[in-house]
């Protein structure tokens, strides 16, 4: 039973709203950056808009499915009213605030820093404002999530806490972690000098202070997904999860893992020592661990669901899935982008095959493959299948749904791996304009064309998607049967207690956090000399 | 839970478990990939723990003095902070009466009729770097040097302070970049020269970089080409003298034309 669908409508429809404008920056900045254009006269609109798009994709809009799909999540499993419903829609005014705070002045030119900061680089002090503003509104989503999982525990002593949400709180947990880094950022390194009350920016910490963000909020992105891959898809296809407990590690794995490896980000950066970027590279690649128990899970899960189809033979059961399903169609298409977006992320993730492609385009391409191909499909997957429950009304364009999905898996391929090459061929990232008739940057240019082709087909997919959802509102109404999460072939009757809680992984979290941060974070701070002038941007012509 | 933490296999394996992984890659990290380095800063286990760790040491300690450069360099360091001073109440007055040994080249309101720099509404920033550089000698001119020489600094503030006080003179093509040879728009990337714009002005500007609108054509001229050739060096890191030396003649006269106007 969903008690407060309006909620959860107004944050999944202000995410989708902003996704909608934020991808006309995207395909708009690869085209004025590909020969298919002239350059342009005035960089620093390209640099605006990269600003705007980044700050809107990586803060607002995967913020904003997460809460919404997570008070959801909540209603849904705990069987309970989201407690704290005032609070929500505090938190929900106070995204909207931040974010025309934020957007408005980077419109206006004033803050052209990326939404990744980049000091000693300053700009006017309300992008910066809204951007805490953004933060703090999620917050109380954190706290709502502990909150009600807590009332719910009291109310059910001795009871199973049911996956979704458990995994929901993991997700909460490790957004309210990380966003710490980039707060401490804001609030002590930015914010003073932006609003004058001092004249130097320590910009080596500020930047280890942002890569603690900077990797878990890759993670917080990838937490509704992972959610759907476990508690969604397996009951969507007519099969059972293979395994409960497998489940819960691979999220408390996340929580544990995802946080004491944002100094992958600074491989290039000389503040940093050499010996904590080997231990970060090292803890990047247990990464790996809880990703490839869900590969396997969900492989199993799958197959469970053939074979009840009546699939047969070491791999013909494949043949017996239901690709007609777009929740089977977005699986299979989420976990290809995943597994090549993951073999180009152990290059990132290694301290010395890194320096190939740090920096370059390459890095642009693979963050896109992984969040904007096997993330935001299973965004679009998560949404196909709460609407008609949170609308009363049917879904039923089929046809729409897979060409939708279909574009945006092509779309995704044909802007990421050309976009891969270019970084291979020493492309760098953050430039308004390419010199294409130098000679060797030949190839160069091909490939970004074809990023640009790439890009408009997600334009297209967008627009299909946003069509299937308006349109959903004037369908014929139905009467959803009540909605249920994945079962699991062994539903968990006595779980221990380090999978009943997170406890025991928050505690590591936090502790790996102490020793993979504590060192160069006290040092930095203790070092003096690391303060230099900002570098002012925009206002002062 | 039940019973003491650490007999539970939980509690164990999760904390031991990330334990030893941890021990694991500091040993890699500290110890063994620093063993492999043949630099006498990762020589013994103290100090290649130290330089992993990132505490700063002295890399050139053994290496020889720099060399000191056989012409005056520029050794003012400008940030947003420099100009501010208690005694910077007062300072317009004090440089307008300054500025009178100025105005029989620069203009009796800091605007010049002649081959002359224009002042009037230039950056205080940009004034006073490039007087500082007259006075020490890293920008060599036959006729500022005896101005500043007998100059305190105070007074190299206060002037700054009053030209940038002026008011500047409009131009007809400011802020359209639509205009604008493709030099100062989007410069040239695969020579190295930025757009003259990203720090000359129309599109952002930098610390102690002049303003160049309605700068006199020849005045520009002579000072991109003394760049070209070295015989300008007061930039500090030679960011402008790398520029000028990689411009064709036909991108100075066109960059030239651009900001001197009708000049």
């Amino acid at each position: 039973m969903i008690y407060n669908k309006r909620l959860i409508l107004a944050h999944f429809w202000l995410a989708f709203a902003v996704f909608g404008m934020a991808i006309l920056l995207g395909e708009w900045q690869m085209f004025i950056r590909s020969p298919l254009s002239g350059w342009l006269r005035n960089a620093d609109l390209y640099y605006r808009s990269v600003t705007a798009h980044g700050t809107v994709m990586g803060y607002v809009f995967p913020t904003l499915v997460a809460m919404g799909f997570g008070y959801f999540i909540s209603e849904a499993a705990l069987g309970q009213p989201l407690i704290g419903r005032k609070w929500a829609w505090a938190g929900y005014f106070m995204i909207i605030i931040g974010t025309i705070a934020a957007v408005v002045p980077v419109a206006m030119g004033l803050d052209s820093v990326l939404y990744t900061f980049y000091p000693p680089m300053i700009g006017n002090a309300f992008y910066y404002i809204g951007v805490v503003l953004v933060v703090v509104g999620s917050w109380v989503w954190v706290a709502l999530m502990g909150v009600n999982l807590y009332v719910w525990k009291r109310a059910h002593p001795g009871a199973s806490v049911p996956l979704a949400m458990f995994a929901n709180v993991a997700g909460a947990y490790l957004w309210g972690w990380t966003a710490v880094g980039a707060a401490l950022e804001l609030l002590f390194q930015i914010l003073p000098v932006a609003l004058g009350f001092a004249t130097t920016i320590n910009a080596g910490l500020s930047r280890v202070l942002f890569s603690w963000t900077l990797h878990a909020i890759v993670y917080f992105w990838l937490m509704p997904a992972y959610i759907a891959f476990y508690t969604i898809v397996p009951r969507a296809i007519g099969g059972r999860l293979y395994s409960d407990s497998m489940a819960r590690i691979s999220f408390a794995l996340f929580l544990v893992f995802a946080m004491p490896i944002g100094i992958h980000h600074l491989f290039a950066d000389p503040e940093v020592g050499a010996g904590f970027k080997v231990v970060h590279s090292i803890f990047t690649a247990m990464v790996a661990v809880p990703t490839l128990l869900t590969v396997f899970t969900i492989c199993a899960s799958v197959e469970i669901a053939a074979r009840l189809r009546g699939g047969k033979g070491l791999f013909g059961w494949v043949k017996a899935l239901p690709w007609a399903n777009p929740q089977m169609l977005t699986l299979a298409l989420s976990f290809v982008m995943l597994g090549f977006g993951g073999a180009g992320g152990l290059i990132n993730m290694s301290y010395q095959l890194d320096s190939t492609i740090h920096n370059t385009q390459w890095v642009t391409g693979h963050f896109h493959l992984i969040f904007g191909g096997a993330i935001v499909i299973m965004y679009f997957a998560l949404a196909y299948d709460l609407w008609p429950h949170l609308t009363g009304r049917a879904l039923l364009n089929l046809r729409l749904v897979h060409w939708q999905l279909w574009l945006w898996f092509i779309g995704m391929i044909v802007l990421t791996f050309p976009w891969h090459y270019a970084g291979l061929l020493g492309m760098p990232r953050r430039m308004a304009f390419y010199d294409y008739t130098a000679p060797g940057m030949f190839a160069e240019g091909v490939s970004v064309v074809m990023s640009t082709i790439g890009g408009a087909l997600l334009v297209v997919s967008a627009a299909l998607f946003i069509t299937v959802l308006v349109r959903n509102h004037s369908a014929a109404r139905v009467d959803p049967e009540p909605f249920t999460f994945s079962r699991a072939v062994h539903e968990p009757v006595s779980l221990p207690w380090a999978l009943n809680g997170l406890g025991l992984w928050l505690g590591l979290m936090i502790a790996l956090t102490i020793t993979n941060y504590g060192f160069p974070i006290v040092q930095l701070m203790m070092t003096p000399e690391g303060r230099v002038p900002p570098v002012f941007v925009g206002g002062k012509p | 839970m039940s019973g003491p933490l650490l007999r539970n296999r939980w509690f164990v394996g999760s904390v031991g478990g990330t334990f030893l992984l941890l021990v694991f890659s500091i040993f890699v990290g500290f110890v063994w990939l620093p063993s492999a380095q043949d630099d006498s800063l990762f020589k013994g286990l103290l100090n290649s723990i130290c330089s992993a760790a990132g505490v700063p040491r002295s890399w050139l300690g053994e290496a020889s003095a720099p060399v000191t450069s056989p012409t005056k360099v520029s050794d003012v360091v400008m940030t947003p902070t420099t100009l501010d001073s208690p005694a910077s109440d007062g300072a317009v007055g004090r440089g307008g009466t300054l500025a009178l040994r100025c105005t029989m080249c620069h203009g009796l309101r800091g605007v010049s009729n002649s081959q002359t720099p224009t002042l009037a509404g230039q950056y205080a920033s940009s004034i006073y770097k490039e007087l500082r550089d007259f006075q020490s000698g890293a920008r060599i001119s036959a006729v500022m040097a005896p101005f500043v020489a007998d100059l305190h600094d105070q007074d190299l503030r206060d002037l700054s302070a009053y030209y940038a006080s002026l008011p500047r003179q409009q131009t007809a093509n400011t802020q359209d970049l639509q205009s604008a040879p493709d030099i100062v728009a989007t410069g040239a990337p695969m020579r190295n020269i930025p757009p003259c714009g990203s720090c000359h002005g129309r599109l952002t500007s930098k610390l102690g970089v002049p303003w160049l609108d309605s700068q006199p054509r020849d005045y520009l001229k002579t000072q991109l080409e003394a760049f070209a050739h070295g015989t300008r060096r007061n930039d500090t890191s030679a960011q402008m003298r790398n520029i000028a030396r990689n411009m064709t003649t036909q991108e100075i006269d066109a960059s030239v034309d651009f900001y001197s106007g009708t000049r």
